[in-house]
């Protein structure tokens, strides 16, 4: 392929690791795109980026990126996370997620990483379904809705992530779906400069599993149905809450700053010490 | 300079945990290691390292894995309900090989039973706890001093052969107050940083079975996974080959190397009829019943196990071999019995005094033990 046609993002890639895992029509690769170009946007060095997942089809997305990489246990991500950021403060750290590796399974590490305000970026991508294992309901999948575990339709209450994130202490916290990236783009970058916790939840669909049980069969009716459901939050906002079931509501839920949860340990930390922090210790025989 | 100290067993293990260049602790509170989080939670600042509290145990199994990626020594310290917690994190351990420090301050058991009694319950759960192959290494201190000594080596271990390593102490040792001696020079091992190569493979076969790891940051660009993964990190989860040749060699390193990482000291064994082989807290009990034995002209010996695991079998079968009986003294009900059952079964009747309840098995009942196989 001539150096023209070359996709921009493809020097990010583990190439000797394509081709990917994902089903045709899947959101991820519109949301590798996204995250890539919020990346340059945000001017961030890609070599300082250590990205952290957990299981699930989301948090496959680390393994093709061409940067240090810990793909972890079902639901802990957050967990291993907070131990590398703590470890070494001067790495961005990048969690990739979905809703069951965060809001069900690792859901009570994503509230608590959320009141730490430690800074890590967080992309949880919102299927409404379990992919990995087959299309099962997830706790965000909606009242109703089929799943091979919900042959008669989901009996459950799904999660609002980005408004419960926010409400644990996330100093930035958004939602969009992947029909709308270039918000998305921006708040991915705003979240990766943001010096908190940032959490940035995208809803996408999944043809193979949702679509499927859910009479959505093509990508295309899935982000027809999305974008008809979409709702801006400043609209919302004025909307009353029987108006909002079954709607989307995107936008910003937390932008603001406070104390961040690495630097106050390390200010402790070099106070404590007088200024004997050393980062990547291990490798010291003097300490 | 030599520093002289009397201190309680579980802020030994703190002070251990620093000497050995470990600088960040994740925890959560449990009776009976609690001070091991408290005295970190107080000291570790001063040297320039980090404590945090995670919400849970499972994520402070997480959270020092993390730790240790970030370019750190790191450790966790808990009890019963809490290791049972961390096992699948400690799993990813193994699979990821990431060297950590897990110390278990064991507790009566099975769920909350006895939080503030000693027990040494947990043992095959440090064997055998998360799913699948792997080959743990664990350490057993029986005094305050050891405790120390142990964690130090306990970090050692974890650098060399590149895996968690488990201090399996118990409340006894937790929490008595005994006088150490911290020498001036003593080993540590600092992690070995690979040469930035063009070939470099994270998950290679080069050194004690294992290779060099990079922190993250250091430019190398490794995926890290729990997946069946070949050399390069890369998962390769349908291949029955990578998969064999990857836990063939996460076990192999330990097993490859036991001569080297297997512990076990002895005394009055040579002409001993019965020999008492024990591990933890109830070793101090042993050497006392030995002392007493002894002193009754009676021929008894004791074989201490440092290591736990891997199980020592060739060096306990060298010491115990020719003894006719041979007495486990451990608390719980049989575990590191059936070892040294399967070790000497050809040699020697093994049999099990098997303590529960929450106190130490005392020098005298162990001797009443003794009539009464000496009897038989």
């Amino acid at each position: 392929m001539s150096q023209e046609k070359q996709n921009r993002f493809l020097p990010y890639l583990r190439e000797d690791r394509l081709p990917h895992i994902f089903c045709p029509g899947c959101g991820n690769g519109a949301i590798i795109n996204a995250f890539l170009a919020a990346m340059e946007k945000a001017e961030m060095d890609f070599d300082n980026i250590a990205m952290v997942s957990g299981i699930g089809c989301s948090s496959r997305i680390p393994g093709y990126l061409k940067c240090d990489s810990l793909h972890t246990t079902h639901g802990r991500a957050l967990s291993f996370a907070t131990g590398l950021k703590t470890a070494n403060k001067d790495l961005d750290v990048v969690v990739f997620t979905g809703d069951g590796d965060a809001a069900s399974i690792g859901g009570n590490h994503l509230i608590h990483a959320a009141r730490r305000n430690i800074n890590l970026t967080v992309i949880c991508i919102n299927n409404n379904i379990y992919g990995m294992t087959g299309g099962q309901i997830s706790p965000t999948s909606p009242k109703g809705s089929f799943g091979t575990t919900a042959p008669y339709g989901n009996q459950d209450t799904p999660f609002k992530l980005a408004e419960l994130v926010a409400a644990a202490g996330a100093t930035y916290s958004a939602r969009w779906t992947t029909v709308q990236i270039e918000n998305l783009v921006t708040s991915i970058k705003d979240g990766l400069k943001n010096p908190g916790f940032s959490f940035i939840e995208v809803a996408t669909q999944c043809p193979t599993y949702y679509g499927r049980k859910n009479k959505l069969k093509t990508p295309t009716a899935m982000a027809a149905v999305m974008k008809a459901n979409t709702v801006f939050k400043s609209a919302a906002d004025r909307m009353r809450p029987r108006d909002l079931e079954g709607k989307i509501v995107v936008g910003e839920f937390a932008d603001y700053t406070k104390d961040e949860f690495t630097e106050s340990i390390d200010k402790l930390s070099v106070e404590k010490s007088g200024n004997r922090t050393i980062i990547n210790s291990a490798y010291e025989r003097e300490l | 300079m030599v520093e002289e100290l009397f201190i309680q067993g579980n802020e030994a293990c703190a002070k251990g945990a620093i000497a050995a260049g470990c600088r960040f602790f994740a925890g959560y509170p449990i009776t009976p290691s609690t001070e091991v989080a408290e005295t970190l939670a107080r000291e570790l600042p001063k040297v320039g390292g980090s404590f945090v509290q995670m919400e849970d145990e499972i994520a402070s199994a997480g959270a020092i894995i993390g730790g240790s990626w970030g370019g750190t020594k790191s450790m966790t310290a808990t009890s019963g309900p809490g290791i049972s917690l961390m096992q699948e994190n400690i799993g990813y351990a193994f699979m990821s090989e990431t060297p950590i420090v897990i110390v278990d301050v064991q507790r009566g058991s099975p769920s909350t039973a006895q939080p503030t009694m000693a027990a040494q319950g947990d043992m095959m759960q440090a064997r055998w706890g998360s799913h699948g192959d792997y080959e743990p290494i664990a350490l057993s201190p029986s005094s305050v001093q050891e405790f120390f000594d142990f964690t130090v080596k306990a970090f050692n271990l974890a650098e060399q052969y590149r895996c968690p390593v488990f201090v399996m102490a118990d409340e006894v040792i937790g929490h008595m107050r005994e006088k150490i001696v911290i020498e001036d020079d003593i080993e540590i091992v600092p992690r070995k940083r690979p040469e930035k190569t063009d070939d470099y493979l994270p998950f290679e076969n080069i050194e004690n079975g294992t290779t060099p790891m990079p922190a993250f940051g250091d430019g190398f660009n490794i995926h890290v996974t729990g997946l069946t993964h070949d050399e390069r990190g890369y998962p390769d989860t349908n291949d029955p080959e990578t998969h064999d040749k990857l836990i063939q060699r996460i076990c192999d390193k330990v097993l490859n190397n036991k001569d080297k990482i297997c512990s076990v000291r002895s005394e009055n064994c040579e002409d001993a009829d019965i020999i008492i082989v024990s591990y933890g807290a109830p070793v101090r009990s042993a050497i006392e019943a030995v002392n007493k034995a002894r002193a009754n002209n009676q021929k008894v010996g004791y074989v201490k196990i440092d290591t736990p695991w891997p199980f020592p079998d060739e060096q306990l079968r060298e010491i115990a071999g020719n003894a006719s009986d041979v007495l486990v003294v451990e608390m719980n009900l049989g575990q590191m019995y059936y070892e040294v059952d399967r070790a000497l079964k050809k040699d020697a009747n093994v049999h099990l005094m098997g303590v529960i309840g929450g106190l130490l098995p005392t020098p005298d009942e162990i001797l009443e033990k003794i009539e009464k196989i000496g009897g038989n």
